[in-house]
């Protein structure tokens, strides 16, 4: 675990680079890691996404798949991978504050 | 008397009821399985149909001699499972109550799932081989190829028998090599995972062994679409790659019973507890095999691991004890890498596969997480093993839970 500075806001990250602790979630958090993801800006659509990805979590204990992603949020597919480009599930993940979803095998 | 009531009869239903039948008081219990097919298939031979090393024979038997004759066998399709009034509707009209229910029902692929793949190359030059049919129609399709670019593609996780493609691969290259037209065959290996594989160390490992039998490898690949007309898959983000024969590993879900029944979820999976088997939402239901939702593999092994688990599981319910066995996510999978060689991958939940010896520390014979010719010997009788030894429900010397012992960390 590493504490690093994103923005001047201290928050607590794994190893790859996911906050330990969702409580410590903030919007300009998201903000500042979306930003290292190469994602300048992040709209409405971005947060019904990574609202939706706070709330399964809570309940779940896990982040939801993109196939539960689409049919529970609303955010078509397709849309999914234009607001993260390169991997929906894991970077909205990062961005919403939550663990890592687990890779199935 | 009370009912036992077991749902599909493959792989993990058929132990079940033939570890369960001797030991249950036949004065209290009665056991009923229901299926809608007749025929069990060894679905780990559909991997060996395309290249003419097993035919339809070698994989099918009746089902029906796999049943011990105090249990009550009904072939039929289940309308609707319906938990809260303990009942479960078939087809043919029945209604079937139970004390207990097994959900075995299973997973398939569902080609339906991705824009275009059933569209009109759909067993001319795209093909699936996780099913009788499409493992025969690819046979007949490789007999006459001569060459181009072979593309496979996995549409999404989770897949039964999450090793298959892999080997699918492997054993191209070792046929078109046999054939003497591996120099016109390129093959690229497509996956939406980020690497040949989920475990690092294993990944690692494969991703040397594509390398090492010149197949390409593309990593984090979700595939939209097929343009069957352009020969062509196209990714959500409008990466295309083009194919002259397209492999196709579709979308696996559980079985559209659960999905009616209301158990399941996106991909008709059952959420089950991972350590017990039990359903989380109803008491009297235990799911097993790949019809559970649980991050272990959809594998034979693992429902034979599962049903150990659950057999002491159950023996404690019935007598009022707390259930003390627990599923630790066991797997063991036998890897065809061709030319006459295998490798072995051993691993649970927590613990990734690993180099080492099976199952006796230090002697084996099989090794782990490495190419030898007696881990395809490995391979090679355990269709035998599971025709006779397997699904009647015997003891196999290979405990349920994972070992450390023989592992090297």
């Amino acid at each position: 675990m590493s504490q690093i500075e994103i923005a001047e806001l201290n928050v607590d990250l794994d190893d790859q680079g996911y906050l330990t602790d969702h409580n410590q979630w903030t919007k300009e958090i998201a903000v500042a890691i979306a930003g290292e993801e190469g994602i300048i800006e992040l709209t409405d659509r971005h947060f019904v996404v990574i609202d939706f990805m706070r709330k399964e979590f809570k309940e779940t204990g896990t982040g939801p798949s993109i196939r539960r992603l689409t049919k529970q949020s609303g955010v078509p597919t397709k849309e999914l991978y234009a607001l993260f480009p390169g991997g929906p599930a894991k970077k909205a993940a990062r961005i919403a504050g939550i663990k890592k979803p687990e890779g199935c095998i | 008397m009370k009912q036992l009531l077991i749902l599909g009869a493959g792989t993990a239903g058929t132990m079940m009821v033939n570890k369960l039948e001797p030991v249950l008081d036949k004065d209290e219990w009665q056991i009923t399985v229901v299926d809608q097919y007749e025929t069990h298939y060894y679905q780990p031979g559909f991997l060996f149909i395309p290249f003419g090393i097993y035919t339809k024979k070698d994989v099918m038997k009746p089902k029906r001699d796999f049943f011990p004759s105090g249990v009550d066998v009904i072939f039929s399709g289940i309308d609707k499972i319906i938990p809260d009034q303990n009942q479960v509707l078939l087809d043919n009209g029945k209604v079937l109550k139970y004390d207990f229910l097994f959900i075995a029902t299973g997973s398939k692929i569902n080609p339906g799932e991705t824009e275009g793949l059933q569209g009109e190359g759909w067993h001319k030059n795209i093909f699936d081989f996780y099913t009788i049919e499409g493992s025969l129609a690819l046979a007949k399709y490789l007999k006459y190829w001569e060459g181009g670019k072979l593309v496979l593609n996995i549409a999404e996780m989770p897949i039964k028998c999450p090793v298959a493609p892999l080997e699918f691969v492997f054993l191209s290259d070792w046929w078109f090599t046999e054939q003497g037209i591996r120099d016109k065959v390129e093959i690229e290996y497509v996956t939406p995972l980020p690497g040949a594989f989920t475990k690092p160390r294993a990944s690692k490992v494969f991703g040397d062994f594509l390398d090492k039998k010149n197949i390409n490898l593309t990593s984090d690949y979700n595939i939209a679409r097929v343009e069957p007309a352009e020969n062509k898959i196209v990714s959500w983000e409008e990466k295309e790659i083009s194919y002259d024969l397209l492999i196709s590993i579709p979308t696996n879900m559980g079985d559209p019973v659960i999905e009616r029944s209301g158990l399941g979820d996106e991909l008709n999976f059952i959420p089950t507890d991972k350590e017990t088997l039990q359903s989380k939402k109803f008491e009297n239901i235990f799911v097993l095999g790949d019809a559970t939702d649980l991050p272990s593999s959809k594998a034979g092994s693992v429902a034979h691991f599962q049903a150990d688990i659950l057999f002491d599981n159950f023996l404690s319910i019935i007598d009022n004890r707390p259930m003390k066995a627990k599923f630790d996510g066991h797997a063991n999978c036998y890897i065809e890498s061709g030319f006459g060689k295998g490798i072995l991958i051993d691993f649970n939940y927590d613990t990734e596969p690993l180099p080492g010896k099976f199952p006796l520390p230090g002697i084996g014979p099989f090794s782990l997480l490495e190419e030898t010719k007696m881990n395809h010997y490995g391979k090679m009788m355990f269709r035998w093993m599971y025709w006779n030894l397997l699904l009647k429900g015997a003891e196999l010397p290979i405990e349920a839970q994972m070992t450390m012992a023989g592992k090297r960390v």
